[in-house]
């Protein structure tokens, strides 16, 4: 059969099938490989997007790639309902079934030593940002020359600009101290953790500045006393937000270092 | 302070999962995408396309 294929994911074998509507990155309906003890899940996709050169054209699109990640993301999620998955990163791709298979065999004992370790586990993400600073006082600019003369309002401009960058470090501080100790309040909770880097904002378009990017891998029976420890973290520092995701699949801590 | 839980997932949350975690396999088709270096230059020309027609908020901050 032509087209290449694409893995969504490796899991152990499952009884549940997948939601019959189900569709994966291209369109296509995701399908179970087994191997022995392993079943891959995978997506047939054209050559003509997913080969190396077009793949790479189509990674600096952004539309085609967020409609890629949500589709990767799709399936993962419907399989996070009936088993636990070992994601695979976007954009995995073999030529065809053989190509997975071999894979499969040359990492059988890594997948099977991170399914156990990762069984019954759901990642969490937490994320602090720092609210945006309200807009500098306009008046702080030449305006008041009238009442002080030049020199007068230079040096309050620049005394104003002083105070505003020591006030400026002082959030900045408190802001890093709170979240380091979320972080290791958090992590207490974990079995592990993975610090990610701040999100940009200009991609993320999230008010304010992004401080703490956290991944935490905790088991599904923890996860509710996890999500409330978050919440309760909610009067501790006024001018910070924090943002909970998941669950997700264990994206962050899939690695074999992990 | 506000504790946010998004239902919809975010573009950027998936990405920071997507392309610097998921099982790095290389081998057969393999792409090097895989490679976190080359994910960043993607992205940060990804990010500067954004930024020509969305003034980034930080610019007068520097």
């Amino acid at each position: 059969m032509s087209g290449l294929r694409y893995v969504y994911a490796v899991c152990r074998p499952f009884g549940t099938p997948l939601p019959a509507q189900l569709t994966g990155v291209a369109g296509v309906p995701p399908k179970q490989l087994v191997h022995h003890d392993l079943v891959a899940v995978v997506g047939h996709v054209p050559e003509g997007d997913f080969a190396e050169e077009p793949l790479r054209a189509h990674l600096e699109d952004l539309d085609w790639l967020g409609a890629t990640a949500r589709a990767h993301q799709n399936v993962i999620d419907a399989l996070t309902v009936v088993t636990t998955p070992l994601p695979l990163r976007l954009a995995t791709v073999f030529r065809d079934d053989s190509g997975v298979r071999t894979m499969m065999q040359e990492r059988k004992e890594t997948f099977l030593r991170t399914l156990d370790r990762l069984d019954g586990r759901v990642e969490w993400g937490v994320k602090v940002y720092s609210e945006p600073e309200p807009e500098p006082e306009p008046e702080s600019e030449p305006g008041r020359t009238g009442r002080t003369g030049r020199t007068g309002s230079g040096r309050d401009y620049l005394r104003q600009r002083r105070n505003q960058r020591r006030e400026h470090e002082e959030k900045w501080e408190q802001a890093e101290q709170f979240a380091r100790r979320l972080h290791e309040s958090l992590s207490g909770y974990a079995e592990d953790t993975r610090i990610h880097a701040p999100q940009n904002a200009a991609l993320s378009r999230a008010p304010g500045r992004n401080i703490l990017n956290a991944a935490y891998l905790v088991p599904r029976t923890e996860s509710e006393a996890f999500v409330e420890l978050v919440d309760r973290t909610k009067d501790d520092a006024p001018g910070l937000r924090v943002e909970l995701t998941g669950p997700w699949a264990a994206y962050s801590f899939s690695g074999e270092d992990a | 302070m506000t504790v946010v839980e998004r239902r919809e997932v975010a573009l950027v949350d998936l990405l920071d999962r997507l392309l610097a975690g998921g099982v790095v396999i290389t081998g057969d088709l393999t792409l090097r995408i895989a490679d976190v270096d080359l994910v960043r230059i993607d992205l940060n020309a990804l990010i500067s396309s954004v930024n020509e027609n969305v003034p980034a908020p930080w610019d007068d901050l520097l």
